[in-house]
């Protein structure tokens, strides 16, 4: 199998506002995106041959990307539409680069959008997602989104002891992080005690341990590493990407506290040659704070069941060994759904770019990201460089 | 036996899982098991997942098995739900192996552990559709 490690990079990269955008549809709401990351890499519509989005959950359309295009006035030569739910993002970042390495199209524009909050009030869409559950063998227990994390919670505690204050630090990180970024949907900084003692949504998981409900949307523009000169901004680099996938329902899993990051995120480090120890930024998939201590474990940052004590004493804050989410992640940047990921890796491109202001890491030269979706279904992992090394 | 609000949408049944609905209705949990290797499964199957043979047969389970994870849920999923408040829902492990997604009822929510045995209970939604559930099993 030929290796993809350094042969694409990413040259554009934008968000549009986020959060509370009542103004803006979700198909605006995409092509905002799109056009402001061709903006950043400085070229024209013209230029894109290839097009990758993931449907709106609001304003669906049956060949989502073709209306884009059609939207646009693009007249791509590969153009497709990606569905694998928090993983999409990078799921489509994977077959861009596939696609660019096998000659398919040259330039890719990946536009991701949804207006979750404002198109769909809150209780309808936390309503709607429901329907994640098996109709017959899951949704007549009445199970919402967040109890079915909360199942991968409890194993885990059981399991290994972590508590509900090492869940809450993760939701801390992520808003101390939110606090920096003048971006971010929810900003004020919380404590460990305001997670523990919000309300219980689903046991172990409180209000404040579960992601937000959001509109937004971010677009990426990727081309080959020979072209990736020929941009404004220094190309960030995908040197490693790999893939797992486990099951659809949670029912079905093979294993609660073990996830197939642990395979997506093998795949990647063997192909960028590179290990955990080598990773100055992760923007990881939190969607529940549980989530992240097991994609921690999963993807090699500590050993598995260490979870809850390596995110203890600002570990994963910005200072700290390894920062996490320092954009806010889905706990309190944004969180519109399937676009969620494209968050992190538009953050990670402004890390790699030194362009984060108060919250820039040091140094930042290798990203790691990670998206999973479904309920710890389907995994996606990336690691992007500023050279390819 | 009680009788679900109308709000809550009821299973509807597909070939594949007729057989597993007609036992419910009789209050009997239906697995499928295959003749060539034994191996046991839930939800039902074309085939065998473990031998991929096509001689998958139904067999009454013992409706015994453990909590292998379970939440207290006290937003619930949609006002069909809101009168069930606080309801457990629980990953259970049959004692032929399978697991599957069901609630823990006729017991206090807090006393709901991981490892906790369970036995199968039906609960009438409909003249067609009974619901499989569990309850602590007595020593």
């Amino acid at each position: 199998m030929e290796s993809l490690r350094g042969k694409v990079a990413i040259v554009g990269a934008a968000d549009t506002e986020v959060g509370v955008v009542p103004h803006m549809s979700a198909t605006q709401l995409y092509v905002k995106a799109a056009r402001s990351a061709l903006e950043d890499a400085g070229i024209t519509k013209d230029e894109v041959d290839g097009l990758i989005t993931c449907n709106s959950f609001v304003e669906p359309y049956m060949y989502h990307a073709e209306m884009i295009a059609e939207y646009m006035q693009i007249f791509p030569r590969y153009c497709l539409n990606v569905a694998t739910g928090g993983g999409t993002t990078l799921a489509i970042l994977h077959h861009a680069a596939a696609a660019i390495t096998s000659g398919m199209c040259h330039t890719v524009l990946v536009t991701m959008a949804d207006n979750m909050l404002s198109g769909l009030s809150r209780d309808r869409a936390i309503e709607a997602m429901s329907t994640a559950g098996h109709a017959q063998f899951e949704r007549p227990y009445g199970p919402p989104i967040p109890a079915f994390y909360a199942l991968i919670a409890q194993a885990h505690m059981h399991a290994y002891g972590t508590t509900s204050e090492q869940l809450a630090a993760v939701a801390v990180a992520c808003r101390r992080h939110a606090s920096m970024n003048p971006a971010a949907q929810m900003r004020d900084p919380i404590t460990i005690d305001d997670v523990v003692n919000s309300k219980m949504i689903a046991s172990p998981l409180h209000l404040l341990d579960c992601s937000l409900v959001s509109d937004g949307g971010a677009a990426l523009i990727l081309t080959s590493a020979e072209r990736a000169g020929d941009f404004p901004y220094p190309p960030v680099y995908m040197l490693g990407v790999g893939e797992g996938h486990s099951h659809e329902h949670i029912s079905q899993a093979r294993n609660l506290t073990t996830s197939a990051a642990k395979e997506a995120g093998e795949r990647a480090y063997a192909m960028a040659g590179l290990g955990p120890e080598d990773i100055d930024v992760a923007e990881l998939y939190d969607c529940f704070t549980p989530v992240v201590v097991i994609e921690l474990e999963d993807l090699g940052f500590c050993p598995k069941g260490e979870g809850g004590r390596f995110v203890e004493g600002g570990r994963i804050e910005l200072g700290g060994e390894l920062p996490v989410n320092t954009h806010g992640g889905l706990m309190s940047h944004c969180h519109p759904g399937h676009p969620g990921s494209m968050f992190s890796v538009t953050e990670a491109v402004f890390q790699l770019r030194g362009a984060c202001g108060s919250r820039q890491v040091k140094d930042a030269n290798i990203a790691f990201v990670h998206a999973q979706g479904g309920i710890m279904s389907t995994h996606c992992s990336m690691i992007l460089g500023k050279e390819v090394g | 036996m009680m009788t679900a609000p109308l709000a809550k949408a009821l299973p509807v049944p597909t070939g594949e899982t007729q057989p597993f609905w007609e036992g419910c209705r009789n209050h009997a949990l239906r697995i499928q098991q295959c003749s060539a290797c034994g191996h046991y499964q839930f939800y039902p199957r074309l085939y065998c997942t473990a031998c991929m043979s096509e001689q998958v047969e139904w067999v009454r389970a013992s409706g015994r098995g453990t909590v292998l994870s379970f939440t207290v849920v006290y937003r619930p999923v949609t006002k069909a739900f809101a009168e069930d408040v606080p309801y457990v829902v629980a990953l259970v492990t049959l004692e032929e192996g399978p697991q599957l997604m069901s609630n823990i009822v006729e017991c206090d929510p807090e006393q709901v552990a991981i490892g906790m045995p369970v036995e199968s209970v039906f609960e009438d939604w409909s003249e067609d559709i009974a619901v499989l559930k569990f309850r602590p099993a007595l020593a």
